[in-house]
């Protein structure tokens, strides 16, 4: 480890890993990566299922695949990384603590932080999902480092409540090792899953999928022994009269990614509401000068392939804070309007030239519907879509001409 | 045969135990888990009551105010968090107010100090998130808060490494009278001999004294639903917060946690099956009720709920006496709240009974501290790189939330009372209590654990057999 860094990646899952490479081939030469696992990668290494790498590379890799295409182009160059490594805290003068067993505790402050910490799952407790603690209680992806890292299987007979990603994969997997999934169920009446992953993982399996239903009780003192499963009405309340009960020793959890931005509050940089992530510009740069944030801690993205694209937009961006110093900001906001639930970035700065490419989430399934893009009402680009989901993030992009038109805010809204 | 042996890990029976290990007794802890404090000593609201609620000449209020005197001290000598941090009973309208004077009045008489009724100005001005329909409260400077489990390990871990045994999974089934002491079996039948037998074994005490012929009592279980919230929120509120007792209780509290975060409950309703469950009724009452005293509680930093089932019996006062039946049989029973508050003073008291019957003598070695090697993350940064310089597993950080370290985990499981399963290392080291509630950590924790127990993964368990966390490995 050097005495100073120009750049400091915390995290070297897939952002950190593409920001990395995209910094050092932007010019910055002087760079250092804090990953607290024993190995790069992040959790793309316990995923071994495939369908990585379709947008950016045209073929589908399994994670471990595609993180290792990534940690191969950062072998490649001279950019420090320290595994084992814990980041305690971030300052706003851009102050990094960090441990380890090597170094002990130790501070860095460099020129520019790049922030992908990634994100954790929601568990049971967020939602007081009601009954006993017994044995046989995992968040999918808990379950998956059972799996696929550690070689063991967490029970038999599995109910999953939530049909995110990491639920329907999880629901193949165990499938596959023995297990019989006895239901997904869904508080939504649709999944926030992708639709690819509801055929090739439950569909595909016969394992039924349950909207609009939740576990109202979990039961078993030791171990758990079953769960009771209610509808709900359109305000999310359990529906008396409406139970069932699966007999089961295991129970699920995939109920949504929380981005794990405990450094970033800890430094007071701003954080939206709707991404429970930073504020940030189209360079990925937050409201702190010189801090940036990309991949999962920013927004959740559904695909690894966006991490990368989104990741190295920061990398370049903190290369070019090094190189050219900090450059006076001339921001506009961009906000969610009807139907959309958030909009990053969420400013746009426009003395930054090119190309803006926005990414935002629709709040239900919408057929045949249209996406516009205005500002002080008049309308400056449009999209027409045949089905938006909540599941799947959308994309508009914005020449510099467009936005050059837009007189205040920018508004995102969906009309059907 | 040992001198006196102890029924039950809870905050009583943890604390008794440590006192007896001041005298050169032969003792020793019988605890029917895989762990100790498996009970209500785990899941209560971790609150030091002033005692102003108990009734005066009870045993309650006599046992609270010189606990929560004696408290600071106790907690300072084991290494456990106690925060004085004061309590409040909100009162919303006018007979509340009536209330906090008889409350006021009764505190006076128990021997509370400080004891102030305050207006809603400066009740807004200490607790700027109570209600605005609040109007008045009244002020216990003296309350405080400590983890329960910290205290009731820590005084089980000081009690050993002053030589006492403990056994655990031993559920008591049967007791033999003998000449002079008893023969106790355990389910599976193992056996112990005590000349006297201390039954501290909460919710199980009935089945303890009937085993030995004492039939006096019945306790039956109350159960207390919570919501615990994320530290982010650990400055919501910064005192203890009860509404103006009723009839039925205390109701439900607002609280900090010494661990800072947020506790919220708990409900109280009586129970025929003592199974530790949340209801979907208990935790809306929770959430309704932090409503009405903190409109915005930030109940959208819930990170668990859990249960407490709490021993009462009828008559409404603990039980702290030689069985009428049963001589050499001491029953501390129907210790509901303010049992934690209470345990080091009926600790001392039950120390002086059993002194006066097998006359021991202090021990000269007796040590009486525990070092908090459990708040590493507390510690200077020049005190850590020499911890981590010793012992390079300090640097290396398990549970990421609490920033937990490998080392902290090592010296949960070689140190009294040892752990031996998830939980167990949990409620030592906080590893998996925070906001990911152990999705990351715990594969690694059982990894540990069964490194340095030296079984295989599929042995290790959330809290005893039957609680193994994976059930084969993969094909």
């Amino acid at each position: 480890m050097k005495e100073n860094y120009d750049i400091v990646i915390i995290g070297g899952g897939p952002a950190g890993l593409a920001a990395a490479v995209s910094a050092y081939d932007n010019g910055a030469k002087n760079i250092l990566i804090l990953e607290r696992e024993p190995r790069l990668g992040g959790i793309l290494n316990q995923c071994i299922h495939n369908g990585f790498g379709l947008t950016r590379f045209k073929e589908s890799l399994s994670g471990p695949e595609y993180a290792y295409r990534f940690i191969k182009e950062v072998e490649a160059r001279d950019i420090d990384v320290l595994l084992n490594t814990t980041v305690l805290s971030l300052e706003d003068n851009k102050t990094i603590t960090a441990i380890n067993s090597e170094y002990g505790v130790f501070s860095i402050t460099p020129k520019a932080v790049i922030l992908s910490m990634g994100c954790r799952e929601r568990s049971r407790g967020a939602l007081n999902i009601p009954g006993s603690r017994p044995a046989g209680i995992y968040s999918a992806g808990t379950a998956q480092k059972y799996v696929n890292i550690k070689g063991y299987l967490p029970g038999k007979r599995v109910v999953i409540l939530g049909s995110g990603d990491i639920g329907l994969i999880m629901a193949r997997r165990m499938t596959l090792e023995g297990a019989k999934v006895l239901a997904v169920c869904e508080i939504m009446p649709y999944s926030s899953g992708l639709r690819r992953n509801i055929e090739q993982c439950l569909n595909d399996f016969n394992i039924p999928l349950y909207l609009n239903h939740t576990i109202t009780k979990i039961e078993g003192t030791s171990r758990v022994t079953g769960v009771v499963v209610s509808k709900v009405d359109e305000n999310k309340q359990p529906i008396e009269g409406t139970e069932m009960h699966f007999d089961c020793d295991t129970v699920l959890f995939s109920v949504g990614l929380i981005p794990e931005n405990e450094l970033t509050k800890g430094a007071g940089i701003e954080q939206s509401r709707n991404t429970r992530g930073a504020v940030v510009y189209q360079n990925r740069e937050t409201m702190i000068d010189g801090i940036f944030a990309c991949g999962n801690v920013l927004q959740v993205h559904d695909l690894v392939d966006f991490v990368s694209e989104e990741s190295e937009i920061a990398g370049a961006c903190a290369a070019n804070y090094v190189l050219n110093g900090r450059q006076e900001h001339n921001p506009i906001s961009c906000i969610n309007g009807d139907n959309i639930s958030y909009v990053l970035p969420q400013k746009i700065d426009k003395n930054i030239p090119g190309n803006v490419k926005l990414f935002f989430r629709v709040r239900n399934t919408f057929k045949h519907c249209k996406i516009v893009v205005e500002s002080n009402g008049v309308v400056l680009q449009e999209k027409k879509k045949l089905i938006c989901v909540p599941g799947e993030m959308e994309t508009v992009i914005l020449s510099s001409d467009v936005i050059a038109k837009a007189e205040g805010d920018i508004v995102v809204r969906l009309e059907c | 045969m040992y001198d006196v042996i102890v029924v039950g890990g809870g905050v009583i029976g943890g604390t008794i135990l440590r006192a007896l290990s001041k005298y050169n007794y032969s003792i020793c802890l019988l605890e029917k888990e895989n762990d100790v404090c498996m009970g209500q000593s785990k899941a209560n609201s971790g609150i030091v009551h002033a005692g102003f609620d108990a009734h005066v000449g009870t045993l309650k209020a006599k046992f609270n105010v010189l606990g929560c005197q004696m408290m600071p001290d106790y907690a300072k000598e084991l290494g456990v968090k106690y925060l004085n941090c004061g309590s409040l009973v909100v009162a919303f309208n006018e007979s509340d107010v009536a209330m906090l004077n008889n409350l006021l009045e009764r505190g006076e008489k128990n021997g509370v100090k400080e004891l102030e009724i305050i207006d809603s100005a400066k009740l807004h001005e200490l607790e700027p998130n109570v209600s605005p329909n609040a109007i008045a409260a009244l002020y216990a400077p003296t309350a405080g808060i400590i983890c329960p489990y910290c205290l009731t390990i820590a005084a089980i871990g000081n009690a050993m490494d002053n030589g006492a045994d403990l056994i655990t999974n031993f559920e008591l089934t049967k007791v033999e009278k003998m000449d002079r002491g008893f023969k106790l079996y355990s389910k599976d039948n193992k056996t112990v001999e005590g000349k006297v037998v201390i039954n501290c074994a909460g919710i199980g005490s009935t089945k303890v004294a009937n085993a030995f012929g004492d039939y006096s009592f019945e306790i039956k279980g109350k159960r207390g639903e919570y919501i615990l919230l994320d530290r982010e929120s650990g400055d919501f509120v910064s005192h203890t917060l009860f509404f103006t007792p009723t009839e039925k209780g205390k109701g439900i509290l607002v609280s900090g946690t010494a661990d800072h975060n947020i506790i919220l409950g708990p409900t109280s309703e009586k129970v025929e099956d003592i199974t530790p469950i949340t209801t979907q009724k208990g935790l809306a009452e929770v959430m309704a009720k932090a409503k009405i005293m903190c409109p915005n509680t930030p109940i959208y930093n819930s990170i668990t709920s859990f249960t407490g089932v709490r021993a009462y019996t009828e008559k409404g006062d603990f039980i702290i006496e030689e069985s009428k039946a049963v001589d050499n049989l001491i029953n501390c029973v129907g210790i509901e709240s303010p049992g934690l508050t209470s345990a080091p003073a009926i600790a001392e008291y039950v120390c002086e009974m059993i002194n006066n019957k097998l006359h021991g003598e202090k021990k000269a070695d007796f040590n009486g501290t525990r070092t908090p090697e459990y708040f590493f993350k507390d510690l200077s940064v020049a005190e850590k790189n020499e911890i981590i310089k010793k012992d390079p597993s300090f640097g290396r950080i398990i549970c990421r939330c609490e920033q937990i370290t490998e080392g902290e985990i090592i010296k949960a499981i070689r140190e009294n009372p040892p752990a031996r399963d998830i939980d167990a290392i949990k409620r030592r080291t906080r590893s998996g209590m925070g906001r990911c509630q152990g999705g990351f950590c715990q594969p690694q924790v059982a990894e540990i654990l069964a490194r340095e127990l030296g079984v295989e993964l599929t042995e290790i368990t959330k809290n005893g057999v039957g609680s193994e966390l994976v059930i084969a490995k993969t094909k």
